[in-house]
């Protein structure tokens, strides 16, 4: 079988899973849960350095940069201001050019805002980014990001952290038909089987946080999401049934006694 | 030497005036190559902290990566 690759901006990933590294107990819960996730690019928040507490773990001692892709994001922003300011940050703490940029709009529901989404993808690309944008389900929108200048779309599937699953699948299949960026579904899984449907619907990856960290057995979780994406992956790839109405029987008719 | 007041990640710090930026973040424990600074909104070159003097009422922002989805 030849090898299906995951490519963003021109770098190659065997793994289609990306894992966010917030709300475990503790960062080497973290690390192992990414580990057995197979995940090679986790996002990560910038945040100010805890001055008073000089030995304070980082997280780079627990997840090496060098081995793992880090994709820092723009969490808590909520106007373009504030994630260039944190995406240019990010940049100069080690040269990191690829970006999750996702900026919200409203603190309840946690969608985002995509007006300022839109110019930041924008001002982003051109100052040499590459930029995988968190973006709602809307088809229109997912094309004014690939024409500003996007890496990748990355539609919500639900909520940030609501664990509500695929809620709109027919957006999320045109989104993947009119796009050659790569489309990942961020924001919103559940559950193993989510991640799975995501694919099948022609994803190319998945983004999936708070259900691993929360769940009652992060490690077990973060497992079973490794293998509904590899499962998702090669059933979109076999090229399923078409749907019919009526039974069909899988024995043959011929020689029954 | 004249003390100055400064800001540093949003806390208030006594520094001597036109001390260099460089020994504070000696001084804080700040592994640079972990870290990125910004001085008065403006991102700092890590190789220049050395040549930065600071000054009354400067607010430093230093950052790192942390856990995050």
């Amino acid at each position: 079988m030849k090898k299906d690759k995951l490519i963003i901006a021109n770098k190659k990933f065997d793994s289609r899973l990306i894992v966010g590294t917030g709300k475990y107990k503790s960062m080497s819960e973290c690390a192992k849960a990414i580990k057995l996730s197979g995940a090679e690019i986790v996002t990560v928040a910038v945040r100010r350095v805890n001055i008073s507490n000089k030995n304070k773990p980082l997280l780079m001692d627990y997840i090496d940069p060098k081995k793992i892709t880090y994709l820092p994001n723009t969490a808590g922003c909520f106007n373009s201001k504030d994630a260039l300011r944190t995406l240019r940050l990010a940049r100069e703490i080690g040269g990191w050019k690829l970006v999750k940029l996702e900026v919200l709009g409203d603190k309840t529901n946690l969608f985002p805002d995509m007006i300022e989404t839109l110019k930041t993808t924008e001002v982003l690309a051109n100052e040499g980014f590459k930029v995988m944008v968190y973006c709602n389900d809307d088809p229109l929108m997912a094309k004014h990001l690939e024409n500003s200048g996007a890496d990748a779309i990355m539609p919500l599937a639900a909520p940030i952290g609501s664990g509500l699953g695929i809620l709109n699948k027919i957006n999320i299949q045109i989104i993947r038909k009119q796009t050659k960026l790569p489309v990942i579904i961020d924001a919103g899984l559940g559950q193993a089987s989510d991640a799975t449907i995501a694919m099948e619907l022609g994803c190319d990856g998945v983004l999936v946080n708070t259900a691993i960290a929360k769940a009652k057995k992060p490690f077990e979780m973060a497992l079973a999401f490794k293998n509904a994406v590899v499962a998702g992956r090669q059933s979109y790839n076999s090229g399923r049934i078409s749907k019919t109405l009526m039974g069909n029987p899988s024995s043959p008719i011929e020689g029954i006694i | 030497m004249k003390k100055i007041k400064i800001k540093v990640n949003g806390k208030v710090k006594t520094v001597l005036n036109n001390s260099k930026l460089s020994n504070l973040l000696n001084n804080l424990n700040i592994p640079i190559k972990k870290v990125a600074i910004e001085l008065n909104q403006e991102i700092i070159d890590k190789k220049k902290t050395s040549n930065i003097k600071l000054k009354k009422n400067d607010k430093i922002e230093i950052v790192h990566f942390i856990g995050g989805g």
